[in-house]
């Protein structure tokens, strides 16, 4: 094969004009192609007269994987190996960049980086190509069918040339509606485990940029002296004592009174300048009450009549059933609030261009929210504010607040300023557990009847705590009938046929600002369903995972959520395990993948127990880079254990009484010797992967511990190490 | 107070008051921003640097401490022999997820195997232990190092 002997021409005239090929959607969304930078159009892929590609990514990277999976699927669709494409994050546009899954706001949760963007990426990968190939068959004179894009390469029939060289060309061309999209049969890149993060080589040398690392000329260091007690506000306050440390420029309290923000020449002075201003907070509507009361209100609710009937079932009849049983399970579960603490403190950093344009530096989660406070705050167009959105270290849900809460306040933080000198806002790690958003605490009370075979006959469910959604701009997507389903998902909507089920919400008073947490209500539903699953099965006299099995008949859901349960059982050599080591199990299914684990322990609780060994299996559709889902299972296991072992967040008149990883103590490397993820191999179209290893990790770790120990009170309100259970 | 800081083989003069922790000299002075803040309380690691070849919290290390050291951040490992070889050993297995903690794992497993070129699993955990990973890498971690202690052997 030789190279077409007009390449030269083309490159001239392509490499004279700067010539690229953007393959992008226009302002209506429609998938639109430009040659240059300047049209009006933002690209889902770039392509160089050099050849070389690059992936805009829509998707905050903070560790899941979207810089390479996205690029994955832009790369197997146009025809160039990893080394030939690199990433850039998109700009905010909720248009083009939005997430199908969201409407028209751009943003990363709830797991759907690459379920949403899963055709959209391949198609504009696809585009790309068939343009190019058009571009090449129009001046080689022969059949676009004959060609294809291999390594870079426009190749077919004898001709050989490099995309770059068609890219001016392609660009004239209208964008084909439906692009033909590679069968699974030639794919080299999706599925294929060799591919390395792209992300990582600037994460082991120094050189990825965070937004904490920004560092404009001329910028002011703002933190924030925030109100120990939500919702109180300043009252007065006094700086003089911070006017002694040097690089202490001014305080000023902000426009909402939530705090004081205190402004210095860098980090360190505004650590210490915050430290030696005094405030007088007014209290009056400030939150005053504790955890065991709060703990009260919740718990008092589930035994009270529930305010919904989430699943529309006949309760009476559900508790008769429940009553007039063989067997009678009761148990009582509560979960605190808990932190997410990404390893990144928030941060952000917000500047005025010479052109009036405001411009926020920002690992944004959901750029849409900044951009749109922003235009009130500042009284701009959406097109006189930009988001520079950077890789973020970690978030778990914390960087996505409907509010914008962060931002906000370094928005407030710079009006309040002549805008000459950008404004770097910084949180330190006791602002982060202090001041947070938090997993809402809830509490949950099952009654579960069997009848004289072990069957389930009734399963009585009530849930309190906390809404997530309610008074948020997602009120109106997430909650139905008054019922925010985020409180219920997971037993609501359970693969698991269970006869005789209700299940009943009622919501409690708010306590404090509540958020999604990694895998949101799944982090106690999968908790409770999956505990009393376990309690169940040895009230019948079964096999754990026989007994789930039992309830998984439905085909469908029910045969994946069946299919991950036998794997990982299969894998964890369940029911064999070695002299001295006790096993649990459990299931869930979330955010559309399936997920079953396998927890090892040894020791007794005495002397302290030892997590093993963790044993996954997952079904997520196609696992796109297969590596990408065992890492995020691996997290997300760690996640999930972590906390359910020691963490909480408890309120003493209001404030919270933690401040820092001392006494908000994360995993740590010894806590689990080993985890195994298994892949079920799937045709299905990908699913979530960021969330769904976590809701099954602490009830499998809370099984292990009730087998061992025969103490099921032990693992009945979290965490467990304040319940009584003692690890090594 | 003026200080002669010797870092990564440079000599840089610079003003800093007495009780300034290194980590805020690093980043905000000399805008080595490789160097991580997570805590402050020398309790997730992320600051680990090297001085005088040893990790240490830079937000726990004061700019006083430091005037004769020398003091060595990740930005300077793929120089250094253990360094590279953890680099690499990291780039293999994708040991990153958000990668805000990796420049203070990187700086602490090479302390490690300088220490200790052949560490057990359960070596590995105890000398890491300090260090924090809220993704919950550390699975990588381990293995990392023991893949870094085999390219070093090679």
């Amino acid at each position: 094969m030789t190279a077409h002997l007009s390449r030269r021409g083309f490159l001239k005239s392509a490499a004279a004009a700067g010539a690229a090929l953007y393959i992008g959607a226009n302002a209506k969304g429609v998938m639109a192609a430009a040659s240059s930078a300047d049209a009006a159009l933002n690209p889902f892929v770039k392509i160089g007269a050099d050849g070389r590609a690059i992936a805009l990514i829509k998707h905050v990277e903070f560790g899941q994987g979207p810089a390479t999976g996205l690029t994955t699927l832009i790369a197997e669709e146009l025809g160039v190996t990893m080394d030939q494409i690199t990433y850039e994050f998109a700009p905010s546009d909720p248009q083009v960049y939005n997430n199908l899954l969201f409407g028209p706001f751009q943003g990363t949760g709830g797991s759907t980086a690459m379920a949403n963007s899963w055709m959209q990426y391949r198609n504009a990968g696809a585009a790309a190509r068939e343009m190019l190939i058009s571009a090449a068959a129009k001046e080689w004179g022969v059949d676009a069918a004959s060609l294809d894009i291999v390594d870079g390469m426009v190749t077919g029939g004898g001709n050989s040339a490099s995309m770059g060289d068609f890219v001016a060309a392609a660009a004239e061309m209208d964008v084909p509606a439906e692009p033909r999209l590679r069968d699974a049969s030639e794919w080299k890149l999706i599925g294929n485990d060799a591919t390395r993060r792209l992300d990582s080589p600037i994460k082991v040398n120094g050189q990825a940029q965070f937004a904490m690392d920004v560092h404009l000329d001329n910028q002011m260091v703002v933190m924030i002296k925030r109100t120990p007690q939500k919702g109180g506000v300043v009252a007065s306050f006094d700086d003089s004592a911070a006017k002694d440390v040097k690089g202490f420029i001014m305080a000023q309290a902000l426009p909402t009174k939530h705090g004081v923000a205190v402004y210095a020449e860098n980090t360190w002075a505004a650590m210490q300048a915050r430290n030696a201003i005094e405030v007088e907070w007014d209290n009056s509507a400030a939150e005053s009450r504790s955890s065991a009361e709060i703990k009260d209100e919740i718990m008092a609710a589930l035994d009270a009549e529930p305010t919904y009937n989430v699943n529309k079932a006949d309760r009476a009849a559900v508790k008769a059933a429940v009553d007039g049983a063989a067997t009678v399970l009761e148990k009582t579960f509560y979960f605190p609030l808990l932190a997410h603490a990404p390893m990144e403190p928030l941060n952000c950093t917000i500047e005025q261009t010479a052109e009036g344009k405001i411009v926020l530096h920002d690992g944004a989660q959901m750029p849409t929210g900044p951009h749109m406070a922003y235009q009130q705050i500042f009284e701009l167009p959406a097109d006189k504010i930009e988001i520079n959105s950077m890789l973020a270290g970690g978030s778990f849900g914390r960087r996505a607040t409907p509010d914008a809460d962060y931002q906000v306040e370094a928005g407030l933080a710079f009006i309040m300023t002549d805008r000459s000198r950008p404004v770097k806002l910084v949180w330190d790690r006791e602002d982060d557990i202090r001041s947070g958003y938090y997993r809402p605490a809830v509490g949950h009370k099952v009654r579960v009847g069997l009848d004289e075979n072990g069957t389930i006959i009734g399963w009585d469910h009530q849930v309190a705590g906390q809404s997530i959604m309610k008074g948020t701009a997602f009120e109106a997507m997430a909650v139905h009938e008054g019922i925010d389903h985020s409180t219920v998902e997971g037993i609501a909507d359970s693969p698991y046929t269970i006869p005789g089920q209700s299940l009943g919400l009622t919501d409690t008073k708010k306590a404090t600002s509540v958020l999604w947490w990694r895998s949101v209500g799944h982090t106690h539903t999968a908790y409770v369903m999956e505990v009393m699953m376990d309690l169940a099965a040895k009230a019948a006299g079964q096999d754990p995972v026989d007994f789930r099995l039992s309830y998984l008949t439905g085909g469908g859901e029910a045969d994946r959520k069946a299919a991950v349960l036998k794997l990982a059982a299969e894998k964890a050599g369940w029911g064999n395990a070695p002299a001295g080591h006790t096993q649990g199990i459990a299931v869930h299914k979330s955010f559309g993948s399936y997920v079953a684990e396998v927890v090892e322990i040894s020791g007794n609780n005495d002397d302290g127990i030892v997590i093993e060994k963790v044993t996954a299996a997952v079904d997520c559709g196609i696992a796109v880079n297969p590596d990408t889902v065992r890492a995020q299972i691996e997290g997300g296991i760690g996640y999930g254990i972590g906390h359910a072992m020691r963490d909480q967040i408890t309120l003493d008149g209001g404030a919270v009484e933690q401040s820092n990883f001392p006494d908000y103590e994360p995993l740590r490397i010894s806590d689990i010797k080993e985890i195994e993820t298994h892949i079920i191999a799937s045709a299905e179209a990908p699913t979530g992967i960021g969330e769904p290893g976590t809701p099954p990790s602490a009830p499998a770790l809370a099984n292990a511990i009730a087998a061992l120990t025969d103490d099921s009170q032990l693992i009945a309100e979290l965490p467990m190490a304040e319940a009584g259970v003692y690890f090594a | 107070m003026a200080i002669s800081l010797k870092l990564n083989g440079k000599t840089h003069e610079v003003e800093a008051e007495p009780g300034t922790p290194l980590l805020w000299v690093i980043r905000d002075e000399l805008k080595l921003t490789g160097t991580k803040f997570g805590c402050g309380v020398a309790s997730c690691g992320a600051c680990t640097v090297h001085m005088n070849g040893e990790p240490v919290r830079s937000c726990q290390t004061y700019i006083e401490d430091v005037e004769d050291a020398e003091i060595t951040t990740i930005e300077k490992m793929e120089e250094d022999k253990v360094g590279a070889a953890v680099q690499q050993a990291w780039l293999e297995l994708d040991v990153v997820q958000c990668g805000y903690c990796q420049s203070g794992q990187i700086m602490n497993a090479v302390g490690l195997l300088r220490e200790n070129a052949k560490p057990t699993a359960e070596e590995i955990d105890d000398y890491m232990y300090g260090n924090a990973c809220r993704c919950a890498t550390y699975q990588r971690i381990r293995a990392g190092v023991q893949r870094a202690a085999k390219i070093l052997e090679a």
